[in-house]
């Protein structure tokens, strides 16, 4: 993990397809407070740009994005 | 003090222009303010996404379900506004019951003659097979989708005339749309749009 945050909440969207990691981030967004990091891991590939643009659009932070075979974990700061 | 004609022709004209300038600088500047307040207020409201919905078929209810919880999920304002047979997915009897058609689809993973597909049964068989993939894939169910619009607060409008014309009533409907409504009002919403779709 980056230095710099702790992890308050996991979320586990493996094998779920489009548009379900992005709906279930959002929802389990909603229960955490302003600043705490929740981190979604999916096996969707399209996930990977599908959460930049959910950042970009929601405004809430994509702070990293990691990879590995088969696997995307993404590490949102909630902003509002 | 003597002023001849063309002095006062003069002056008039000079007083003239300045107030016509003065009045100018004015305007413009009204108009700009006004512009930047609309951007301002533009920009400050969230995204408004409005969709129409005109199909009644199983691979036709995904993309207006998928769009709208996705836009949703980005903090946008979604409308759905479900016309013809669109309006088949909102059905009580409708939502769970969508029917994949082989017939006339040459982009079905295993194609089928039209002749095959018409027989009695294949459409039956091929909305069984099409769901069976989209469990196996963990995709999301059509039913799932519309709880998920609900919740995330995706007007969903019935039209009105459909219903006339089909004979259906707002008991036949799942619970949770907005009231039946014409299309002057799925206008009206999507004239403030910044994405309108028509699937």
């Amino acid at each position: 993990m980056a230095i710099g945050y702790t992890v308050d909440e996991r979320l586990d969207c493996k094998g779920l397809n489009c548009p379900l990691p992005v709906i279930k981030t959002k929802k389990a967004l909603e229960k955490l407070a302003v600043g705490q990091v929740l981190e979604m891991v999916a096996t969707d590939p399209g996930s990977k740009s599908d959460m930049a643009a959910w950042s970009k659009s929601t405004g809430h932070e994509l702070l990293e994005t990691k990879e590995e075979p088969g696997l995307f974990m993404f590490y949102v700061r909630k902003t509002k | 003090m003597a002023v001849t004609t063309q002095e006062l022709d003069q002056m008039v004209a000079a007083k003239v222009k300045e107030l016509a300038e003065h009045r100018l600088e004015q305007m413009v500047r009204e108009q700009v303010r006004a512009v930047l307040d609309a951007e301002a207020q533009k920009s400050a409201r969230p995204k408004r996404v409005a969709i129409v919905s005109s199909k009644g078929t199983l691979d036709a209810g995904y993309p207006p379900l998928i769009l709208a919880t996705t836009a949703a999920a980005l903090d946008m304002e979604v409308g759905v506004f479900f016309t013809f047979f669109g309006l088949h997915i909102l059905k009580k009897k409708g939502l769970d019951n969508l029917k994949f058609v082989p017939v006339a689809n040459p982009a079905m993973p295993m194609p089928m003659p039209n002749l095959l597909g018409a027989l009695p049964g294949m459409t039956g068989l091929a909305t069984l097979m099409m769901k069976q993939t989209i469990k196996q894939k963990n995709i999301a169910s059509i039913p799932e989708l519309m709880d998920v619009a609900k919740e995330s607060g995706v007007k969903l409008w019935p039209c009105q005339m459909t219903m006339d014309m089909m004979d259906i009533k707002r008991e036949d409907l799942i619970d949770g749309l907005e009231e039946p409504v014409g299309a002057a009002t799925f206008l009206e919403f999507a004239s403030h749009a910044d994405i309108t779709l028509y699937v």
